[in-house]
């Protein structure tokens, strides 16, 4: 039992450090920082800056052109990023679909896809969910048809992520109909572009726009775009989704968050004293910062395993419960940290108001930020799924 | 004992009820929701006709109601609809602060639907303490700054609150004036609120204002006991609705083949949503109830409702949200404008933390 990092782990942390330091502009992680949005050319300038320097990829094995780090780099890599308010690698295409396109797909597809994921040149985003097939992925309905060299594809995805940015979408679609709904089920590859496609935005209780509907109307793809074999899609999905699970306990974030929580609190006047003084204020933090340092060290022993080859499965889910209950503590503390504040809408309408506070900008979106975290426990397998998942693994199949 | 309504009160709550419900539909309130106004004033008069604001004021103040239980009934349908129209600010603090300072002609006009008011007293450093109070006057001037004002853009008058003697946190040496909308060294920087309607950032630059009262921290915490009362009965209607929208929702939504209400994992979290809210209306009646007690009496009851509205509050907000999954976090939904609506009556009047040491102070007295 040893609870330091080696020293090569410590020469790597370093390295990370040094490299957010001298690489990571400041008008991006001001951005973070704040709760802003990065935009689309922002994601790709930082996409570009990681690549150059050969980190993009970190989980990809080096003859695909990634870092091949192990699960304790990672780790570490990402608690820099979150600590220095890195913006978050859009996943959805680099630890997404492209462990799928490295172990089911074709060599046309390897050498096609990957590099240009790279260089940036495609968006993608991901079209698993439908209106009628949350919780329930299996029962999707978007069908594919077989036409020649073609699928016809009609349907609806639903939730999808960054979609407005996308110029790709991974689907799963129904290619069989008369089979048991996991055995009927394809993995296609689908430009956006391509005519019958429309996203619509849907607006977040925040304001933002995160998420799409993407309609299918009779969306002609080519077979060369389907991953692996037809109808052996279920599989794909769900190794997709044991990759979806990763960094999902997200302790480098909660760190953060919880620093700007004290920051605030600091600052911030309760009754002639600092919030931060106040015993029920300190207790409140006290207990998720508890929670937070036993929690980052269950990540770090169910990342040595990993990194040791032991597969992560159910702890998986334990992390993405106990991470998401964290993470929405810490964005409920913010909100309470800067009281009537927390109401404006917009941030900038307290630009420059509250003198007590460090960095007005800081406190201002932190209610919309505890709003649109309540996904944290909905989206990725929501927490009564991850339970399910719990319960079942550990009591030996029963329920 | 006897937990019915009065006849009065009871007809009060059916036609308010059968109006927002046939007035007030999601569609309507989410076009409110973009205005630049952040409010109707078609709706506000219409309400003002179905006696929505007299019922907050006392016969003797020309009003048919303003006990606690008129207050209570009044503002939990507005709480149920999700009403953003500053019946709260303007017509409750506004007015109450009014009538407890004799301008009659004033509260008559806001009975009637016709006037405005704002009521700027929290300063960017007050947090939720009342007797925080910084701004000053000097010369009958107004200077200083004030804090997240509801509803000041859409005022004809300002109620503003100055220290005219002691330090900054003292409840002694705070006056309350009357300030026209357009007075000369007034500043209102608007911004629209997370749970709906506006506020401003006010500040005053040499303003001359008309001396309402000199014994301001006395009138304000009358008015703000009531308005904390009747925010708790509001967020007791918001967390109704968002109970019936889970609940129906349960019911329909299928998944695997079932609704998802027939998951005990959720079926037993809605059992305990109904629990919190059966503890809710009790802590509302309890506050309602003890309005005319001496003080303490009247603030450990307002205490008590204000915590366990909170915490409950947050219970049901967040579970809501959860047991609808994806549909629950867009805009338009009904239940996203419900659930910021309970979770931000955390941040007025003191949050639940704030409320639980009044409780244990008020206790220990
Ligand atoms: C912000 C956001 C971004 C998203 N991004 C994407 C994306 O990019 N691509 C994509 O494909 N999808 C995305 N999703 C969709 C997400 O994966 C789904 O929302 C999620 O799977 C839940 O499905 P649902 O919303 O239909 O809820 P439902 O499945 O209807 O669930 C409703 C409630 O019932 C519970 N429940 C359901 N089944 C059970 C059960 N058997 N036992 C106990 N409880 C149960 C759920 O936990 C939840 O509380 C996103 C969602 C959100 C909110
Ligand atoms: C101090 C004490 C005094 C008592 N006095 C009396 C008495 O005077 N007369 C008398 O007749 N009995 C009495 N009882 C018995 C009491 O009614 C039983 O203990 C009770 O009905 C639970 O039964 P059980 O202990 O067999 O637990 P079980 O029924 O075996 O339950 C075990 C656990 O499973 C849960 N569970 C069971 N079914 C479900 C379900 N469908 N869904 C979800 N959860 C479930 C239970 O809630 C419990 O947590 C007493 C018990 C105690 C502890």
């Amino acid at each position: 039992m040893d609870l330091s990092y080696t020293d090569e782990e410590l020469a790597f942390r370093d390295e990370v450090r040094a490299f957010m330091r001298d690489e990571l502009p400041k008008e991006m992680s001001d951005k973070i920082r704040l709760g802003e949005e990065l935009g689309k050319e922002g994601q790709e300038k930082w996409h570009a800056i990681l690549n150059s320097k050969g980190w993009l990829a970190p989980n990809w094995p080096k003859k695909f052109g990634g870092a091949e780090w192990n699960a304790v780099q990672r780790h570490i890599f990402e608690e820099e990023a979150a600590a220095h308010h890195a913006p978050r690698i859009v996943p959805f295409g680099l630890s997404m679909l492209a462990p799928v396109l490295q172990k089911f797909g074709s060599k046309e597809q390897q050498d096609y896809w990957l590099p240009r994921l790279l260089e940036g040149k495609d968006w993608w985003c991901q079209g698993y969910s439908e209106p009628g097939a949350g919780s329930d992925l299996a029962s999707l309905k978007t069908r594919a048809v077989r036409d020649g060299d073609h699928y016809i594809v009609n349907g609806q995805k639903t939730w999808t992520t960054l979609g407005q940015h996308a110029n790709m979408i991974f689907c799963l679609v129904r290619t069989d109909p008369d089979v048991k709904q996991q055995e009927g089920i394809s993995f296609l590859l689908i430009d956006m572009n391509t005519p019958g496609i429309e996203v619509r935005p849907i607006i977040l209780l925040d304001g933002t726009h995160e998420v799409n509907e993407v309609f299918f109307d009779d969306v002609k793809v080519p077979v060369e775009n389907l991953v692996g074999e037809e109808n052996k899609g279920w599989t794909y999905a769900k190794y997709l989704l044991t990759h979806e699970r990763t960094n999902i306990a997200g302790v480098g974030f909660s760190q953060a968050g919880l620093n700007t929580v004290k920051r605030i609190a600091r600052a911030e006047m309760a009754g002639g004293k600092p919030l931060m003084a106040n015993p029920h204020f300190a207790a409140r933090v006290a207990q998720v910062e508890i929670d937070l340092k036993a929690m980052a060290t269950s990540n770090l022993r169910i990342i040595s395993k990993a990194a040791a080859g032991g597969a992560p499965g159910v702890e998986a889910s334990m992390l993405k419960v106990k991470g998401t209950i964290i993470r929405q503590e810490i964005n409920d503390l913010a909100r309470r940290a800067v009281g009537p504040y927390a109401m404006p809408f917009a941030s900038e309408a307290i630009e420059g108001s509250n003198e007590a506070l460090p960095d007005p900008h800081e406190a201002g979106p932190v209610a919309a930020q505890y709003f649109n975290n309540r996904k944290l426990s909905i989206f990725g397998g929501s927490n009564e799924i991850q339970r399910g998942i719990i319960a079942k693994v550990m009591m030996g199949g029963g329920q | 004992m006897n937990f019915d309504l009065t006849e009065e009160r009871q007809m009060l709550q059916d036609s308010l009820r059968r109006y927002l419900r046939d007035k007030y539909s999601t569609a309507t309130r989410n076009e409110i929701l973009e205005s630049a106004a952040g409010m109707s004033t078609d709706v506000w008069a219409q309400l003002a006709e179905l006696g929505v604001i007299g019922a907050l004021f006392t016969e003797e103040q020309g009003g048919f109601g303003g006990a606690g239980f008129d207050i209570a009934v009044v503002f939990e349908e507005l709480g149920r609809a999700g009403v953003v129209e500053p019946f709260m600010d303007s017509a409750l603090i506004g007015g109450r602060i009014l009538a407890a300072c004799d301008k009659s002609d004033l509260v008559e006009e806001m009975i009637g639907g016709g006037l405005q008011l704002a009521v700027a007293h929290g300063e960017p450093t007050s947090r939720y303490d009342l007797s925080h109070v910084r701004t000053s006057v000097d010369g009958g001037k107004l200077n200083g700054r004030k804090a997240v004002v509801m509803n000041a853009e859409m005022a004809d008058h300002l109620i503003v609150s100055a220290r005219t003697s002691g330090d900054v946190a003292d409840e002694a040496g705070i006056s309350l004036y009357l300030v026209a909308k357009d007075a000369p060294g007034l500043t209102i920087q608007g911004y629209p609120l997370l749970a709906g309607g506006r506020a401003a950032e006010v500040t005053l630059d040499g303003v001359e204002g008309e001396l309402l009262s000199e014994d301001g921290f006395a009138v304000l915490s009358d008015v703000i006991a009531l308005a904390t009362t009747a925010q708790c009965a509001e967020t007791l209607g918001a967390m109704d609705t968002a109970t019936r929208l889970t609940n129906d929702y349960l019911g329909t939504r299928k998944q695997f083949g079932r609704p998802i209400g027939t998951f005990q994992a959720l079926a037993h979290r809605m059992a305990d949503m109904l629990i919190e809210m059966e503890q809710a209306r009790s802590a509302v009646i309890n506050a309602a109830g003890n309005l005319n007690e001496e003080t303490r009496i009247r603030d450990l009851n307002i205490s008590a409702a204000k915590n366990l509205l909170g915490r409950a509050g947050r219970l049901i907000a967040e579970e809501a949200i959860q047991m609808h999954g994806g549909i629950a976090m867009t805009q338009e939904y009904e239940l996203a404008h419900i659930a910021k609506r309970i979770t931000m009556a955390d941040h007025r009047f003191g949050d639940t933390d704030h409320h639980l040491e009044r409780f244990i102070a008020l206790s220990a007295a």
